[in-house]
């Protein structure tokens, strides 16, 4: 364009790599273009402001961009038909009037032809073939190469042939091809010409046929093939079968849970360890390679635990010896089965989900698939029906007084009105509909409502736990649903078990600030402790349940006062707690040996603490001392070893001496036991005997072990067996290596620039904050600018009609006094001539 | 002479309120050394007068270091005043002057009684024997013995020797650290593990540790935000329904 409008933006430095966008201007254009645009819109408005009236295009979806092109015509087409359709015009002839040629519609005629065109040659259409491209473009010598390589002989032949004969050649087939084509399709339509015509004296023959008196009878009958037609296109529309995945045989069943298994317990491993917290560095090597070897084998005695270990050990022979395949699969089976027949109550549980489902299958069918419960259902079904058979009718009999559905409780008092008088049976049939009835898949908000049944139904347990007469039985059933909420809500399940954990140790912490001394907690707290162990894995290395849970027991132990029997029971409760709670992982609890040394000392006579020294809460003087002692030679003589009643911890009934003497020997057989056990426990640590070695010398020294009954003494000295036959066996420490410290570089440090003339280093949402500010105060600035060049424009426009008004005035006056003035020259003039006259 | 609550009581506020308004304090020497050889809580609390005096008058206590050795026992980790005992160590130990086989004594005597320690004592011990390895390049050989001799079938330290120079620290390994690498709270694992690894220069401050109590652990640990919880997968049979669960032995469910 024209230099002289170009306007060039001069960069002082050139930088390399930056793009930019204005470095050339065209005011003179822009301007132009700011006025046009301001005079289509902003002077219409201007002008028009006065006036009221408005100017509507009814035209239909002029301004929908929604509908294409097409359809818009297409409907305003039909709004025209529409609008014209009752109106019979004399006037139009030609209204639903067809055009014919030959007897056939001229429009069906075009169609036919379209159709016919589609797939005829492509050359006519502007489509290229290849050979047509070479001949054209190609040059001769393609041209050659390309015959040469598709018919040899030829070319041997006739070799001497010009370009011009070979496009000849090629231009006379290509027409005969066109040719042999445009008959073909002739004789196509000429075909299909025919067909129409016969199919339509058959069809007039056919409609001849039926009179019309035959018809209505048709009409009667004609549902019939409907409904067959309707059959046949069902069929047609079926889904088809899909090939669904082969039914997978008992062996390959086991394999699969077993590999779930493994995993689930690898995972176990990993979290035990703690390893994604500090990578394997933290621990020492040496200890932690035979270590977790160890802890994997941990009590192989018992056959029990075949889901973890047979599992690994029958991997890893499957992978060694795989033809004896045969042999692991039905080891598997024995195992499967084995497993089974123990999970009976569990199955009973099953069954009656089974039972119950058949009822409200609906449901039972949106359900399928979630929750691992209808896995279990699956695996225990087949081996577990004269089991169902028996407990059937209990149970049925339960189900058949019970409404199906039932609202989720919205508060805890609803919640035990619904369980209230009710028998264990039916208080787990409510809890299970319940579930069903609110299962997160059918409703928005029924997990929120599940799992406030979670929080609700601990609260209920606690209460049971808390009654003069607790109820355990109901307790060891609750815990089932329990499982199985949390297995759904785990978020939910560890916050509320959170929360309960936190109340007691702040009650425990109150009471420890007020009175200087705490008591144990009631029956409530150390069940739900014991549940926590059921639904949570305690051997992770940290867990958000758990953790807090072994903090709390601690504490328990080391600053509750131990001042009576029931006492005594609770501590050692949560010692078996804590020796369940690191039966896996076989981690060091120091309380837990405090406790035992403590309890063994209370059990002695007076003065006879020599060797060892015990801890808080244990004293070695003090009023609780010899609170296990037992002196009675008949009851030492008559005890029996008995499993503890758990009710006792709440209330001690038994008055009797004697009674109380044998929970007293009980007790201290509970703890032997738990001495033996630890023992096994934590043989592996390098510092066992210093751990275990004022136990020892209690043992040893201080235990009056020929007044106890024999059963006592077996016990006794099982426990000191285990204790003394671990070798004593050290090796020196050495740190591990430090890696080396690499040597400090000085490539340069290389910073991502995102933006030049942006602040670096600040967050990203900072960043995004920032460019926000930036954005809005160049928008503001632009949209200023813009307001300002339009007021600009509209005071020129105002200017230019004041200037325009003013000058026609001025052209007026001017035109009246010219008038005037000639007006008045005429007179003067006459007046002259008059005058001389 | 006195009962043992006002002893307590006259002990705790001896060095704050007393000493430093007394013309003479050295006259209180005979009531603390008396109070320092009777042994238990009392003798911890007489320590704080009695370094008053041996550190702003120029007290000589003849085997100083090997009463408060001797002070050491299972109950230091669980008495109410630990935090005072300890920060009075700390002072006490931190002499580089001192001896490398007493203070071997000391760290291998502190982390036998932490076999029995409850978690928050723990937690403010093993960074304070860490520190002690600082202090005391010398003792470094306890918990790295590259060329020791191999399958020791005994702890050479003597717990039961009262002077620190014949209880053989020095030919000892710290395995009770190791043992608590073991502990089922985490961060005593942690902080257990800074020992089997070469230790930074810089000496960690316990001061803050020393106050810690176990309900601010646990408070700690139930405030912590876990991003998913772990589930047991092994399906239970009841409350006491594990596999081997210890309690169906012991406990029945009337």
């Amino acid at each position: 364009s024209n230099p002289f409008e170009v306007k060039v933006n001069r960069q002082k430095f050139n930088i390399l790599g930056r793009k930019t966008k204005n470095d050339v201007g065209l005011p003179g254009v822009s301007r132009s273009k700011a006025i046009k645009k301001r005079t289509q819109t902003l002077l219409k408005e201007y002008k028009e402001r006065e006036k009221a009236h408005v100017f509507k295009d009814k035209r239909f979806g002029e301004y929908n961009t929604k509908i294409s092109p097409e359809e818009k015509m297409l409907r305003r087409f039909a709004l025209e038909r529409q609008k014209n359709y009752g109106k019979k015009s004399i006037y139009n002839l030609n209204e639903d009037e067809e055009l014919t040629h030959y007897g056939q519609s001229l429009a069906e005629i075009e169609k036919l032809n379209d159709i016919v065109d589609s797939d005829s040659d492509t050359e006519e259409r502007g489509t290229l073939s290849a050979e047509l491209t070479a001949a054209h473009f190609g040059g001769g010598g393609g041209l050659l190469r390309k015959k040469a390589s598709s018919t040899q002989q030829d070319e041997e032949e006739e070799k001497p042939k010009s370009r011009k004969e070979l496009i000849e050649e090629m231009i006379a087939k290509s027409k005969q091809e066109k040719q042999e084509r445009q008959t073909r399709r002739e004789s196509a339509i000429e075909l299909t010409e025919k067909l129409d015509n016969d199919w339509k004296e058959i069809q007039t023959l056919m409609v001849r046929k039926t009179p019309k008196s035959e018809r209505k009878g048709k009409e009667v009958e004609k549902p019939k093939p409907d409904e067959y037609d309707m059959i046949v296109r069902e069929l047609g529309f079926e889904m088809k079968a899909k090939p669904s995945e082969r039914m997978k045989t008992e062996e390959e069943l086991a394999k699969e849970e077993q590999a779930c298994l493994q995993k689930l317990e690898a995972d176990r491993l990993r979290r035990m360890r703690g390893v994604d917290e500090e990578a394997n560095k933290k621990k020492p090597s040496h200890v932690s390679a035979d270590d977790l070897a160890d802890g994997f084998i941990l009590d192989n005695d018992d056959r029990r635990l075949l889901s973890y270990k047979d599992g690994k050990i029958n991997i890893e022979n499957v992978e060694e010896e795989k033809d004896e395949e045969e042999e692991g699969g039905e080891e598997d089976d024995d195992n499967e089965e084995e497993s089974e027949e123990e999970s009976d109550n569990e199955d009973e549980e099953d069954s009656a989900a089974d039972g119950h489902s058949d009822l409200e299958s609906d449901l039972e069918n949106e359900e399928e698939g979630a929750g691992n419960k209808e896995q279990e259902k699956q695996k225990t079904n087949e081996s577990e029906s004269q089991n169902v058979e028996e407990l059937d009718p209990k149970v049925e009999a339960a189900k058949s007084e019970l409404p199906y559905t039932f609202a989720a409780p919205e508060s805890y008092e609803t919640f035990k009105s619904l369980l209230a008088g009710r028998t264990i049976e039916q208080q787990l049939i409510i809890l299970e509909r319940i579930q069903k009835c609110n299962h997160p898949s059918l409703a928005v908000g029924n997990k929120a409502k599940l799992e406030k049944l979670f929080g609700f139904l601990m609260e209920y347990i606690g209460k049971l736990a808390t009654l003069d007469l607790p109820e355990l039985r109901t307790i060891d059933k609750l815990v089932l649903p329990l499982y199985n909420l949390c297995q759904m809500f785990p978020e939910a399940a560890s916050d509320s078990i959170k929360f309960i954990l936190r109340d007691a140790a702040h009650d425990m912490e109150e009471v420890l600030e007020v009175k200087g001394r705490a008591t144990f907690p009631g029956l409530d707290t150390l069940i739900y402790l014991k549940i926590i162990s059921l639904l949570f894995p305690t051997s992770d290395f940290w867990h958000p349940v758990v953790t807090p849970a072994f903090m709390y027991m601690s504490q328990l132990l080391s600053k509750c006062r131990v001042t009576t029997l029931q006492d005594v029971i609770k501590g050692l409760f949560i010692c078996c707690l804590f020796l369940e709670y690191v039966s896996l992982s076989r981690r060091l609890v120091p309380e837990l040996i405090n406790f035992l040394l403590g309890v063994l000392h209370i059990s002695l006579p007076k003065k006879r603490a020599q060797g060892y020294t015990v801890v808080h809460p244990f004293t070695p003087v003090g009023k609780n001392l010899e609170l296990l002692l037992v002196c009675d030679k008949k009851d030492l003589e008559s005890w029996q070893k008995q499993n503890l009643p758990l009710s006792i911890v709440s209330r001690l009934n038994e008055t009797s001496r004697t009674e109380i003497n044998h929970i007293r020997l009980s007790c201290l057989a509970l703890c032997f036991d738990l001495i033996k056990k630890c023992a096994a426990l934590y043989e592996y640590l390098p510092s066992f005997h210093e751990i275990m070695h004022p136990i020892r010398i209690l043992l040893t020294q201080n235990v009056p072990v020929s007044n106890y009954p024999e059963k006592m003494q077996e016990l006794y000295h099982s426990a000191l067996k285990e204790l003394e036959e671990k070798e004593k066996h050290y090796t020196p420490l050495i740190c591990e290596k430090k890696k080396p410290v690499p040597l400090k570089q000085y490539t340069p440090k290389i910073v991502k620039v995102l933006e030049f003339g942006r602040k670096q280093g600040s967050s990203k949402k900072e960043q995004e904050r920032r460019q926000l500010i930036q954005r809005h105060k160049r928008e503001l600035k632009g949209a200023i600018r813009e307001i300002r060049k339009d007021n600009k424009f509209l005071a020129r426009i105002q200017l230019s009609e004041i200037m325009e008004r003013d000058s026609a005035r001025k052209r007026k006056v001017k035109e009246l006094l010219g008038s005037l003035a000639t007006q008045e020259g005429e007179w003067k003039a006459m007046k002259r001539k008059k005058g001389k006259n | 002479q006195l009962p043992t609550g006002l002893y307590k009581k006259v002990l705790v506020i001896l060095h704050d309120s007393i000493l430093p308004y007394m013309n003479e304090p050295t006259l209180m020497i005979d009531f603390l050394t008396v109070a320092y050889g009777i042994g238990g809580a009392i003798s911890l609390l007489a320590l704080n007068g009695l370094f008053i005096l041996i550190h702003q008058h120029n007290l000589e206590y003849p085997d100083f270091y090997k009463k408060l050795y001797s002070l050491l026992d299972p109950s230091v980790y669980h008495v109410k005043y630990r935090a005072r005992f300890f920060h009075l160590l700390d002072l006490f130990l931190s002499s580089s002057h001192l001896p490398a086989y007493l203070v071997a004594a000391f760290i291998k005597r502190l982390s036998r009684l932490a076999l029995s320690a409850p978690p928050e004592a723990l937690l403010m011990a093993i960074p304070f024997i860490c520190n002690l390895f600082r202090r005391h390049p010398a003792c470094r050989v306890l918990v790295h013995r590259p060329h020791g001799p191999q399958d020791i079938s005994e702890d050479p330290y003597v717990m039961e020797e009262e002077e620190p120079s014949k209880s053989k620290a020095l030919e000892s390994c710290l395995w009770e650290i190791q043992s608590l690498q073991n502990h089922y709270h985490p961060d005593v694992v942690k902080a257990a593990a800074v020992l089997s690894q070469f230790l930074s220069e810089m000496e960690d401050d316990i001061s803050g540790l020393l106050e810690l109590s176990a309900y601010e652990l646990f408070d700690k640990e139930v405030k912590k935000k876990a991003t998913d919880v772990p589930l047991e997968f092994e399906q239970i049979r009841g409350l006491f329904g594990k596999k081997n669960d210890i309690f169906a032995e012991h406990f029945t469910l009337d």
